[in-house]
């Protein structure tokens, strides 16, 4: 259990329309601003978001639109915790689905989804239930840069 | 998301304009595998300079073109990354099926 109390926090929520996968990253990446990130940093940001979104909105729905809530939180030390949940299918083999190129899509999926999150984020937790939804739960702190301000 | 081809002595050149995910990937694999299929080509290049964003659906499209360019016993090679498709890349590994630029 995390004790420390967020600074900040926003929360989207959204049909899991792909047209939103662009939306979710730039709402991602307009949160992060404040934390002065670097090129690189927005990026890995947009990056991580938009693999997690779009891992509900292909797995969660197959076929039908269900809700899909972006949380976006601040947390002292330069920290951002970026929370994506969803309400539908639930994956039933987490390890399984974490591994590198295992996929459950079509051929426009390339099962490295999880895997680009963990190489951008320092920690990745996912939380999941069949029937009742998936969580997933991204960590990154940005840099504090020289002339920043805490 | 647009794609620009030129071909020239069978070396088809695909330019990739605009930010590539899971939304704009889905018409665009169909895309380029009908320009392939029309053109043959010996040699694929894939110019990605004018790519503003790309998630692991890149990774599909670029993986799909190599096995492709591989049946046709052609080259693939990428070239104009900008930072961030190019961590998604080498994330992935894919430096060790072609060249990456």
């Amino acid at each position: 259990m995390r004790t420390i109390k967020y600074t900040n926090q926003v929360s989207l929520v959204f049909p899991s329309r792909s047209a939103n996968e662009a939306f979710a990253r730039s709402a991602a990446a307009a949160f992060a601003a404040q934390l002065d990130p670097t090129l690189d940093e927005l990026g890995d940001i947009k990056t991580a978001v938009s693999e997690a979104v779009t891992n509900a909105i292909v797995h969660a729905y197959p076929d039908s639109l269900g809700k899909v809530e972006l949380k976006l939180r601040l947390y002292p030390g330069n920290e951002l915790e970026i929370i994506v949940r969803d309400w539908g299918v639930g994956i039933p083999d987490i390890e399984k689905a974490r591994t590198p190129l295992f996929t459950t899509g079509n051929e426009e999926r390339s099962g490295m989804g999880f895997t680009i999150m963990e190489s951008f984020m320092d920690s990745l937790k996912v939380k999941s239930a069949p029937g009742k939804g998936t969580t997933v739960t991204m960590r990154r702190r940005i840099a504090l840069r020289a002339g920043g301000k805490v | 998301m647009s794609v620009a081809y030129t071909t020239h002595n069978r070396m088809l050149t695909v330019a990739l304009k605009g930010d590539i995910d899971h939304h704009r990937v889905k018409g665009l694999i169909r895309d380029l595998e009908r320009e392939i299929d029309e053109v043959l080509p010996r040699q694929l290049i894939v110019d990605c300079a004018g790519l503003t964003f790309m998630d692991s659906s890149g990774i599909a499209v670029l993986l799909r073109l190599w096995q492709r360019m591989e049946e046709l016993e052609g080259t693939i090679q990428v070239i104009g990354l900008p930072d961030q498709p190019a961590r998604v890349l080498r994330a992935a590994g894919l430096q060790r099926l072609f060249p990456l630029e």
